[in-house]
């Protein structure tokens, strides 16, 4: 298998070897070996499930840094939508946006603006859709991982659109070369993410072949500094320019709302999403229009590079969302945004592609004969998925066995029955 | 050859009424063809055949199992249930007609749709029942 690069590993320094991780990932992708864990890089979607759980702060997420914006000659940082929710509301908004300049950016760009004009990309998706029962929203990098290794036969399902990270990064990359007349290379976008997934889909792009966000700096690392900063900062210009609409795309449900959608499903949580996609896998959903899964509770404001619990998030986002109103996305000019976000989808030339990890063999005969033998050792294993062999379940050590990667005396508690026979 | 090919079977007991685990066989069976490699829109049509037998079982029936058998060339799913048995098999099989108890139809199952469903999506169909006895539906997929 290539190597895959991912956002999500472990700072083996603190791990503890304790199990937290092993049973809450969603398509185990971590063992613990030598007391330490350790994540099978294909399988891993970073959902952000171990980062959460871990005790230790062990697992985190691979970033870039503020100290990057040397490489290149002006800077933008594309600010993401769940900033909304992230500061108290006595701090004013624009004046958030505005201290990334206090950091060191030449720009600072609303995605939440993307997310006005998707809204707009979206309804005309599902206006024009030709297939019964629901489309999948392309929003959620970590579900729709989930769908290539886990749930194949829905891929056919996924809308093709962008997201509003990646649209935004082309328009102020646009915006930048034409105000500077620099090169696209000469120019860095800095996506502040709430999201590890989000950083694996700028290095490993689904449907188009590079991404235009070329870092990505997690919100965490830039919080204390903007609240340091914060009452000096300047108003240079009016960054703020989305609507509710727009604003609303950070948190689950957000979509659907933005399209005035009737038979949508929102689901929040990579466990309820699981359990809902199955049922769609079984056709039991055929009477919903529209899907919008996400990894997080609460969506996007629930991301794990989030400052803020994201229950005291969504609160926030309702409010500033009511007193923004949808006044500026009735501004916007509908065909001209359909055809800027059609234009930007022409760039996206592959299809997605199901990803076999669990997979046991290429060979239908032989997967089937190792199939076989995961059934014999599974009998052979006392059934209590306690996870002390370093695998999430019984039944993944008995794969695992197959595969080579483990061994029958890994497992302590049949050791310890064999010994007394 | 024919002897050293390898078969999987897989069973699945179906309680009477059990209208919350009715999934669980046709979602195991899902994952166990998803890890030997089975196309998807395959391993698809056999989940929905295999969760609509578990309906089945689940509304009509005193009880059942579900019998996935796997081999390199075709997949058959044998839903073998106790009890009442069907008394007209024809028109069993007429979309939209349904036997089923008003408690199943308030939760949404029991529309008709579950035997001409099973046969539309398998290659292979064939059904053995009568007024009393067992019912046992076979279906073929070929791989
Ligand atoms: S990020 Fe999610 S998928 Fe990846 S190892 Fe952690 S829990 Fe598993
Ligand atoms: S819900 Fe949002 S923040 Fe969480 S993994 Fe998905 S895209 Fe990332």
């Amino acid at each position: 298998m290539e190597n895959y690069w991912h956002s999500v590993n472990l700072d083996i320094t603190k791990c503890n070897g304790c199990t937290n991780c092993l049973k809450r990932c969603p398509t185990e992708a971590i063992r613990l070996r030598n007391g330490k864990a350790e994540i099978i890089n294909e399988r891993c979607i970073d959902c952000g499930e171990c980062i959460r759980v871990c005790p230790y702060h062990a697992k985190r997420a691979l970033t870039d840094e503020l100290s990057d914006m040397k490489y290149y000659k002006y800077n933008v940082a594309l600010v993401s939508i769940p900033i909304y929710g992230q500061f108290h509301l006595n701090k004013e908004i624009n004046k958030i946006f505005n201290s990334f300049y206090n950091l060191g950016f030449d720009e600072v760009y609303d995605v939440a603006k993307a997310a006005d004009y998707l809204s707009i990309a979206l309804k005309d998706r599902l206006e024009n859709k030709e297939q019964d029962g629901p489309l999948i929203s392309t929003l959620c990098p970590a579900i729709i991982r989930l769908i290539q290794i886990r749930f194949p036969s829905l891929i056919d399902r996924i809308i093709k659109l962008e997201t509003p990270m990646e649209i935004a990064a082309r328009l102020a990359k646009r915006e930048a070369m034409e105000k500077t007349g620099l090169s696209m290379d000469e120019i860095g976008t800095f996506y502040i993410t709430e999201c590890p997934a989000k950083i694996t889909s700028i290095k490993n792009p689904v449907g188009i072949r590079k991404s235009y966000v070329d870092r990505a700096i997690s919100i965490e690392s830039v919080y204390s500094k903007i609240l340091k900063l914060y009452p000096d900062v300047e108003i240079r210009k009016q960054i703020q320019n989305s609507s509710s609409i727009g604003i609303g795309w950070a948190k689950a449900n957000g979509q659907s709302y933005s399209i005035k959608a009737k038979n949508y499903l929102a689901v929040d949580g990579v466990e309820n999403v699981i359990e809902v996609l199955e049922g769609m896998e079984l056709g039991k959903l055929n009477d919903v229009d529209f899907f919008e899964g996400y990894a997080c509770v609460n969506g996007c404001i629930g991301g794990p590079l989030t400052m803020e619990n994201s229950f005291i998030a969504k609160a926030r986002i309702r409010r500033i969302s009511e007193e923004i109103g949808e006044s500026q996305f009735e501004a916007i000019d509908k065909a001209k945004a359909l055809e800027i976000i059609n234009l930007e989808m022409k760039d996206w030339i592959d299809d997605i592609k199901p990803k076999n990890v669990m997979k046991l063999d290429s060979d239908i005969r032989v997967a089937i004969n190792k199939m076989d033998m995961i059934e014999q050792i599974y009998k052979q294993l006392p059934g209590i998925d306690c996870g002390t062999c370093g695998a999430p379940s019984c039944r993944a050590l008995a794969e695992d066995i197959v595969r080579g990667e483990a061994s029958i005396d890994d497992c302590i508690i049949r050791k310890g029955q064999e010994a007394k026979k | 050859m024919a002897e050293t090919e390898k078969t999987i079977k897989l069973e699945y007991e179906v309680g009477k009424e059990e209208f919350s685990k009715a999934g669980i066989a046709s979602s195991n069976i899902k994952k166990v063809l998803n890890q030997i490699g089975i196309d998807s829109t395959i391993v698809r049509r056999v989940a929905i055949a295999a969760y609509e037998s578990e309906i089945n079982i689940v509304i009509h029936s005193e009880g059942g199992k579900i019998i996935a058998e796997i081999s390199h060339d075709r997949i058959i799913i044998v839903a073998h249930d106790k009890g009442k048995g069907i008394e007209n098999i024809e028109n069993a099989m007429t979309k939209g007609f349904s036997t089923a108890s008003n408690e199943a139809r308030e939760m949404g199952f029991g529309a008709g749709m579950g035997l001409p469903n099973m046969k539309r999506t398998s290659d292979q169909f064939s059904i053995e029942s009568s007024k009393g006895s067992d019912t046992i539906v076979e279906m073929i997929f070929n791989i």
